[in-house]
């Protein structure tokens, strides 16, 4: 073989760098497994629910009917699912409010300079990265009935009465303040972190100017801070509501049942499939506008 | 009005001394320069006049009034930034009005004094607009209006032209100038341009290394240099330098004349060299080349108006003249001007 031979490449590995410098391809090939990721897991799933919400699918059945829209009719009736309805509603929104309040004053915190921030920091960031299983039996521990830390800490302090003594998950009120407060544990940190790095994304400039223009602290955080951070912020509301739907499938105890819950126990472990995708298809308009709604002004905000 | 005063400052950054006692007087109405290398501390000494940054000795005073531990807001001086800082969430209108509202004016009184100020800078039509959608001599403007509207005492200026094309930065410092003369107002003006400086200033201070090297007009500056320093820095091509003996012998290049310029009744020194390059430059040509004895080997730059009949060319000796009066002597230890 001549020297020449050895470097000239086959017609086939040329072809395939080719295919790899053109971008059009180069970009589908990169797009490629995502899209396969999200038609195979998300899709997918998604059809066959439309499909069982129209039909009298259980557990048990081979043959499906269509039944039209009578699954929905059924829901609509049920009192339950509206119970589960303002239940999913006020557990989203206090949930939001506070995950948004403490993460900003937490990045508000962390923004400064100080000793053994990077501790803080790590510290903060813990909830995210433990495993919700193991963050959830924690949770369950120091809400139990008995030994709850919470209880034993305040009684000890002489902060709870004699006959005072809280069943955290057992009282209806209490039962959903508990369920909240595990979910701000755990949105809290990706929260701070996604709020910090918009505050870290104003130059100092903007701080400077502000201050040579005398602004305050308040005016500084609703007239500069707030509105500059907005974009940043509604991403991370978004993100956050998808995560309360997705992967915390409204918590954990059926005491505060929310929509995606009762989806799950009327279509698994009820064995009615068609009711539980009918249910579970309910939101799915309303999650789609809120989402459209907020990517809009977010980047109706965003600036230059 | 004001005049502003700087005593013993000194602010360190991890030991090492950014800006290191200085004291400088700025009188009423002054426009000063202040001018320098990068990292030469100028920044860092608006910044402590402005409050934004900490002195760690000394004091800032603003009509002989000490005003070191007040925050920026309650010294009344506005400042431009390099990069504008406009707000960009804002429209220009709110931008120039964010300093007359923080200052608890509302209605409109604002509306009334914004509109003032953009006329000023001719920017009405830009009122409604996003700072993103402006150029950078529109951005500019809308800086100075908001810096404008609340007639401070003082204004800083930190580097405000350098981000301008070459064209619109010529007339962008003619007008500067023309407003800060119309209103009077004390203004300090950091910038590590000479021309903006000489142009500008009615006073510049040089500063390298935190310290002051010369304060005087620009007159003064350029031709009596304190130090090698000055000498160096400001000038371009720099001030020649000849080493002799203890002392180092200064001349501009302009005042390196050849022996056909050669004016009568002068005191002349004869400075011969060996031409090693011609450089051509519209009006002017740059003559490089090394002296010959008996001076030391150094490299100097005559530069010679263009038009007459003189030609020089690579590879001649040359015989040069500087006039007695137009050379300054420094000591080699110190770097000082001597008499």
């Amino acid at each position: 073989m001549s020297v020449e031979a050895l470097h000239r490449p086959t017609t086939a590995a040329r072809r395939g760098r080719a295919l790899l410098d053109d971008e059009r391809w180069l970009g589908r090939l990169l797009l490629a497994p995502a899209i396969l990721y999200i038609a195979l897991l998300v899709g997918f799933p998604f059809l066959v629910g439309l499909y069982y919400s129209v039909s009298d699918a259980t557990v048990g059945t081979r043959v499906l009917n269509f039944v039209g829209l009578e699954n929905f009719r059924l829901v609509l009736a049920n009192e339950t699912f509206w119970q589960s309805l303002r239940n999913a509603v006020a557990f989203t929104l206090i949930s939001q409010v506070l995950v948004v309040v403490l993460g900003k004053v937490l990045a508000m915190a962390l923004y400064r300079d100080f000793r053994g921030k990077w501790l803080v920091r790590f510290l903060i960031l813990l909830p995210w990265v433990a495993p919700i299983s193991l963050g959830s039996i924690g949770w369950l521990w120091i809400f139990d009935p008995v030994y709850s830390i919470i209880n034993w800490t305040a009684r000890a302090l002489g902060l709870l009465g004699l006959q005072v003594w809280p069943i955290w998950l057992g009282q209806p009120d209490l039962a959903m303040a508990s369920v909240i407060m595990v979910n701000v544990w755990r949105l809290l940190p990706l929260a701070t972190v996604i709020i910090l790095a918009g505050l870290s994304s104003i130059p100092q400039d903007i701080h400077d100017a502000a201050a040579m223009d005398g602004a305050g602290f308040w005016r500084h955080l609703f007239r500069i801070n707030i509105p500059l951070v907005m974009p940043i912020m509604l991403v991370a509301l978004l993100f956050d509501m998808i995560v309360i739907y997705v992967l915390t499938r409204g918590g954990p105890y059926d005491t505060t049942q929310v929509i995606a819950s009762m989806a799950f126990f009327t279509g698994i472990q009820g064995g009615d499939l068609a009711g539980g995708a009918a249910i579970a298809l309910f939101l799915f308009p309303v999650l789609m506008a809120v989402a459209i709604l907020f990517l809009t002004l977010a980047r109706r905000a965003e600036v230059a | 009005m004001a005049t502003v005063e700087t005593r013993e400052l000194r602010k360190r950054f991890d030991g090492v001394a950014a800006v290191d006692g200085i004291d400088l007087p700025v009188r009423e109405g002054e426009f000063l320069v202040l001018l320098g290398p990068s990292g030469c501390g100028k920044t860092t000494l608006l910044r402590m006049i402005a409050g934004l940054e900490t002195p760690s000795t000394g004091d800032v005073l603003i009509d002989g009034r000490v005003v070191t531990p007040l925050p920026p807001r309650d010294r009344n001086i506005a400042m431009v930034f390099q990069s504008y800082a406009l707000y960009p969430h804002l429209s220009v209108a709110s931008n120039i009005a964010f300093p007359l509202e923080a200052r608890g004016m509302r209605g409109a009184a604002v509306q009334e004094r914004v509109k003032r100020a953009a006329a000023m800078f001719g920017i009405e039509r830009l009122l409604k607009r996003k700072p993103r959608q402006l150029s950078g001599g529109e951005r500019q403007r809308v800086a100075l209006a908001r810096a404008v509207v609340r007639e401070p005492v003082v204004f800083l200026l930190d580097e405000p032209l350098s981000n301008l094309d070459a064209q619109l930065r010529s007339a962008a410092r003619d007008e500067l100038q023309q407003f800060q003369r119309r209103l009077g107002t004390t203004t300090i003006y950091v910038t590590h341009d000479q021309i903006e400086a000489l142009g500008l200033g009615d006073r510049i201070a040089v500063l390298d290394h935190g310290r002051i090297h010369q304060l005087g007009t620009p007159l003064e500056i350029y031709a009596d240099p304190a130090d090698t320093f000055v000498a160096t820095f400001i000038g371009s091509p720099p001030m020649n330098l000849v080493e002799t003996g203890e002392t180092i012998t200064g001349f501009r290049p302009e005042q390196l004349l050849p022996a056909e310029a050669r004016p009568g009744g002068e005191t002349m020194n004869a400075f011969s060299f060996d031409v090693s390059r011609v450089e051509y430059l519209g009006a002017d040509s740059l003559v490089y080349g090394t002296l010959a004895p008996p001076w030391p080997p150094s490299r100097v730059i005559a530069r010679l108006p263009v038009g007459g009949d003189l030609t020089m060319t690579a590879g001649q000796r040359r015989e040069f003249f500087v006039c007695e009066r137009d050379l300054r002597r420094f000591d080699r230890a110190s770097g000082r001007r001597v008499p």
